[in-house]
């Protein structure tokens, strides 16, 4: 599913990397608060969507190589958090849903988790 | 690491205590140096996780130090070396859930118990060596190619 598609579904407003959203195509998510649960556990091309909006959530996602950032619950990061994933090249999305129900609105409409990955792979790292 | 090996390759890079602002600059450029020398992107991530949760560590809970990244043909090693305080507990640190970090920490999504086992899943080879007031070496090393293969 393009990103476009994703931030539509969710409601979620771009607020970094809007050159991105007709190319870049989403198939995986994963909710996370916990930063090295994302290291851990979160596969390359992964949608993030957390409740945290501090610069490590960007640095997390840039070096497990994920796809994007969905901020949840009404959540908007500082202008530094924006700049940063400019420079990095990784898109942000802002939605008012709470976590639960963003998930649940991707994984109903297709996206999957990471959970089959890390079984196939039988590693989480 | 063989000294007549042409890849070789050795790199440091410092780490402040406490730099939360930089705290992640580390192990993005140790993923570009691993992207460069064309290693293969699931390597890179490993190491790059590994860096990182160093990195973090050596901000959160260090009094300062660095990484050092070594590549050679058969591996790539992530090395944070800091200059103490020392962790008096090594098994305790290494358990999943443990850990001595801030509720600052917590609040950036870390400080969780999950840096040095983190670290450790995402390699082939591990090691810490520390003791009390001395510093702390911790070790990652992912193979590029199986040893004696």
């Amino acid at each position: 599913m393009k990103l476009e598609e994703i931030a539509k579904l969710i409601g979620a407003d771009v607020i970094a990397g809007v050159d991105k959203l007709c190319t870049l195509d989403i198939d995986t998510a994963c909710g996370a608060d916990l930063m090295s649960d994302v290291l851990a556990f979160c596969h390359e091309r992964t949608l993030l969507l957390t409740g945290l909006t501090s610069p490590q959530v960007v640095r997390s996602a840039e070096v497990a190589g994920l796809s994007g950032i969905v901020f949840v619950r009404g959540k908007r990061p500082g202008d530094g958090v924006i700049e940063l994933a400019n420079a990095l090249g990784i898109p942000l999305l802002a939605t008012d849903y709470p976590m639960f129900e963003a998930c649940g609105m991707l994984y109903r409409a297709g996206i999957g988790g990471t959970y089959r990955l890390s079984r196939a792979e039988g590693r989480g790292c | 690491m063989t000294a007549r090996d042409e890849r070789a390759l050795e790199m440091d890079f410092a780490v402040a205590r406490q730099d939360f602002a930089a705290a992640g600059e580390v192990a993005s450029r140790v993923k570009q140096v691993l992207r460069q020398l064309g290693i293969a992107s699931d390597l890179v991530r490993r190491a790059a996780v590994a860096a990182y949760e160093a990195e973090m560590n050596l901000v959160i809970h260090s009094s300062g130090g660095k990484i050092v990244l070594k590549v050679d043909s058969e591996r790539i090693v992530v090395e944070a070396r800091d200059i103490g305080p020392g962790i008096p507990d090594i098994e305790l640190a290494m358990r999943e859930g443990y850990s001595t970090a801030s509720d600052e920490v917590r609040e950036m999504g870390f400080g969780a118990g999950m840096g040095l086992p983190n670290m450790r899943r995402c390699s082939d080879a591990f090691t810490i060596d520390s003791s009390a007031g001395r510093g702390t070496t911790v070790a990652a090393a992912i193979y590029i190619a199986k040893p004696g293969s």
